[in-house]
Parts: structure tokens; C-alpha cells; sequence
């Protein structure tokens, strides 16, 4: 019996990008339905009652929810193949810790960027480096964050990789200034076909936050 | 040589998770206290990006973060499994993980501040247990079915720490004629040999946290280390 896989998404997400990476890495042939998040489907209502939210991965019918938590998933059902977390446990720690590291801190000050002004943001811009610097003195010497292969880590940060152009325009910052490694490291990730084919162009993301911004009273 | 060692603190949930991680596998390991206002060198050095207990070390491997501690634990000692071999019973076991991990600050927030804050807290805290209950517990008698796992573990907090929030804050949140199901898995989750032989002395604790909230209410700022 062939696989049923449906991706429900919004096309800006660094969240859902991470899905669709991992499921281009794999090879994984699915269905993309873009949700309207002002206007949610019934499908993704029923299918992530507890926080309504994209991306929902539905193999067979069954949904799983919450970014990583589906990387993982994709991880551990297709495993014939590009596996994206290590297999010796310690290693498969590390990923996690650093995984983590990214999702409880690169969103929120990124955000603030965008959504706030004068000293708020200010102090957003800089705590935005300092996470990105740890993050590029982790990465070290090595092509990736996994070492020699792209795996968990990279899928987890690449995806933001989209918003930083926007990032330095709505903050008048440079990322690459500040941390070049990161940079050669997030332009190596794009040479893979699994991230340039799914991560939109910057421009685009900046005229999505342009309109938020517009949306939000932001000015 | 104990090749196990356990940096943790009685007083924490967090630290406990991983205590009865520990005991459900009968990994034999080294506990090592740490007085939390004054860490030792050895949690900055392992933990230099949280800084925080618990911290596992295996050999001379540290983890951080309690539940990326108990998967680690997992893996490495296969032994009485703590989550499910179905990925797809995986991921949903690492959904209510987060969730707990996401969701509980709401407790703490109401348990450190007082008047509006408090409020807005308790009804976060009150939203947090209707899922729980719903979608998360459903009709089972422990999270993990009829073993304890992994998020049972997660939720441990439940069971002893959020009733001495609410004595203390003089708040009611699970109660049983709201949360029945909730309410029963505290009572089994408590009656399970391991958890009951390893859960802090509730006297101790008590007077613990009355000295937390003191001070956290006494303190002009609302923010916290």
C-alpha cells in the first residue's frame, strides 16, 4: 500500500520549512496544502486540536505535530536512508540539546526585530548575535552542524536562514559581519537541493513581514 | 567506579524526572547535590549554556536538559522502556513531553507573583489541565497506558509540587470534581513503588518553597534567575 503523506503548512514558516526539508532529504513524496492562518481548515482544526497550529505532518491519515517532533518522525519511519539524527545516543543528545538551544532562542529575538522599535529593539539586535555567535562557536570548524553530514541541527536552523536578509533590513545590521562562519556554513546548506528548493527567496519573506508589520501597527 | 553521576537537587522536579529514570531502569549512579544559589564549577563547565541542574554524566559525557536525559537514558539502557519502540506512538509521547515542558511555567508564574499576573497564570494553568485531561490523558490510567513512561514522568510535577504550590498559594487548581481523570493519575503515579520511594519529603518542601515565595514576592523586580 503506497503512503499517504500530506504536509499542512504556510509557506513563510522556518517551522514548516523544516518539515519540508527533512522530507526532500528523505525523498518523501507528498501532498502541500497551504492553510490560510486567519482562516484555518477544519482538516487542520481536527487534526491539532490542543494548538491549532502549522506545520501538522498526516501519514496514513494519522497527524503529527510540532516541527522537530515530525523531523524525527520522518527520521525514524524512513530510515532506509539520509538519516538526519546520529545514531549513538550521546551524539543524538547533543543534536536535541542544540535543536532546542535554537527553537527556545532564535525565534523570539528575531521577532523582536521586526516588532518592536527604538531601544526594544536595539536590545533584540543584540541578543539576537549573541545566540547566533554561540551557536557559530558550536558549529566550530565543521562543514555542519552534524559534522560532516547535514542533519537535525542544520534542519533546525537553516530555515531561518530565509528571514535574515529581512532581519538586517528591518534592524540596519549585517549577520555576516558579526558571524561569517554562520553564513558560510548557512551557503554551503543551500548548495543542498533539499534546502535551496524549499526555502523561499529572502525578498519574499520581507515583503511578508512588511505586510505583518503593516497588520500589526508596526511602524 | 560508578560510571553514572547525577548533578541534581532534591527540591527539583526537573532533577527527579530523572532520579526515577534512573530507578524504573535500576541504572546504579552517583547523586550529587548541588546547592542551587551557589553551583559548583563542574555544572558551569558541563553546563556553561544553561547553567542549570540536571545534568547527567556518563563516563565523562554531560547532558543537559531533563528530558533530553531521559531519551538519552533510553537509548542507552533499553531496559523497561520508557517511551514507545511505534514511531508514531513516539512522536505523540514527545508531543505531551513539550507540552509539559511548554505549558508548566504558567504553574510557577502563579506561584511567583501575585494580583493580575496571578490571575492571567491561573487561568492559563486551569487551560493547560483541561488538555491535559482531554486530549492527553483520555481514558487511560497512566500516560504511557498501563506503565508509567516518559510523560508520565514529565507530568510528575503534578503530583506532589503543584499541591504544594496550591497550599501554599492558597489556590485550588486539580481539583477532582474537575479534573477526575487527572486527579486519579496523581493518586496511581504516587502509588507506583519507584516514584513513592523517590519523591521529596512533602514537610520539606513546603517549608522550602514558603521561603521562595517570600522572597519572590518581597523582591521589587519579576524577574527571576
Amino acid at each position: 500500500m503506497a503512503d499517504e503523506v500530506i504536509l499542512l503548512d504556510f509557506w513563510p514558516s522556518m517551522f514548516g520549512m523544516r518539515v519540508r526539508v527533512a522530507l526532500a532529504e528523505k525523498g518523501i513524496k507528498y501532498e502541500y496544502r497551504e492553510e490560510d492562518l486567519r482562516n484555518k481548515s477544519q482538516l487542520l482544526l481536527k487534526m491539532n486540536p490542543v494548538h491549532k497550529k502549522i506545520p501538522v505532518l498526516i501519514h496514513n491519515g494519522k497527524p503529527i505535530c510540532e516541527s522537530l517532533i515530525i523531523v524525527q518522525y520522518i527520521d525514524e519511519v524512513w530510515n532506509d536512508r539520509a538519516p538526519i539524527l546520529p545514531s549513538d545516543p550521546y551524539q543524538r543528545a547533543q543534536a536535541r540539546f542544540w535543536a532546542d538551544f535554537v527553537d527556545k532562542k532564535v525565534h523570539d529575538a528575531g521577532r523582536k526585530i521586526w516588532t518592536t522599535k527604538g531601544e526594544e529593539k536595539e536590545a533584540a539586535k543584540k541578543e539576537f548575535i549573541d545566540v547566533l555567535k554561540v551557536l557559530e562557536e558550536q558549529l566550530g570548524d565543521k562543514p555542519y552542524f552534524g559534522g560532516d553530514h547535514f542533519g537535525f541541527v542544520d534542519i533546525s536552523l537553516i530555515t531561518y536562514y530565509s528571514w535574515f536578509s529581512a532581519y538586517e533590513i528591518f534592524g540596519e545590521f549585517s549577520i555576516e559581519a558579526h558571524c561569517p562562519k554562520l553564513i558560510a556554513w548557512a551557503k554551503r546548506c543551500l548548495q543542498k537541493k533539499s534546502v535551496s528548493e524549499t526555502l523561499p527567496d529572502g525578498k519574499k519573506i520581507h515583503g511578508f513581514i512588511n505586510d505583518m508589520r503593516k497588520k500589526l501597527g508596526v511602524e | 567506579m560508578v560510571d553514572v553521576k547525577l548533578h541534581g537537587a532534591w527540591a527539583s522536579p526537573f532533577s527527579c524526572r530523572v532520579v526515577w529514570a534512573l530507578k524504573l531502569k535500576g541504572i546504579p549512579y552517583e547523586n550529587i547535590e548541588e546547592d542551587l544559589p551557589n553551583k559548583s564549577k563542574l555544572i558551569l563547565q558541563y553546563n556553561p549554556i544553561h547553567k542549570k541542574i540536571p545534568v547527567l554524566v556518563h563516563g565523562r559525557k554531560p547532558i543537559c536538559e531533563s528530558t533530553i536525559i531521559i531519551e538519552y537514558i533510553d537509548e542507552t539502557w533499553p531496559q523497561n522502556p520508557l517511551l514507545p519502540s511505534d514511531p508514531y506512538q513516539r512522536a505523540l509521547a514527545r508531543f505531551w513531553v513539550k507540552f509539559a515542558e511548554d505549558k508548566g511555567f504558567a504553574v510557577w508564574t502563579l506561584f511567583r507573583s501575585s494580583g493580575e499576573e496571578q490571575e492571567k497564570a491561573k487561568n492559563e494553568s486551569l487551560e493547560s489541565l483541561r488538555t491535559i485531561e482531554e486530549h492527553g490523558l483520555g481514558n487511560k490510567k497512566f500516560f504511557g497506558g498501563e506503565e508509567i513512561g516518559i510523560v508520565d514522568i514529565a507530568f510528575g510535577w503534578m503530583s506532589l509540587w503543584l499541591g504544594i504550590i496550591e497550599e501554599i498559594v492558597g489556590v485550588k487548581l486539580l481539583e477532582a470534581h474537575l479534573f477526575p481523570r487527572l486527579y486519579a493519575w496523581t493518586k496511581n503515579f504516587k502509588e507506583v513503588p519507584v516514584i513513592k520511594q523517590n519523591l521529596p519529603d512533602c514537610h520539606e518542601l513546603l517549608l522550602l518553597f514558603k521561603g521562595v515565595r517570600e522572597q519572590a514576592l518581597g523582591s521589587s523586580s519579576s524577574s527571576s534567575s
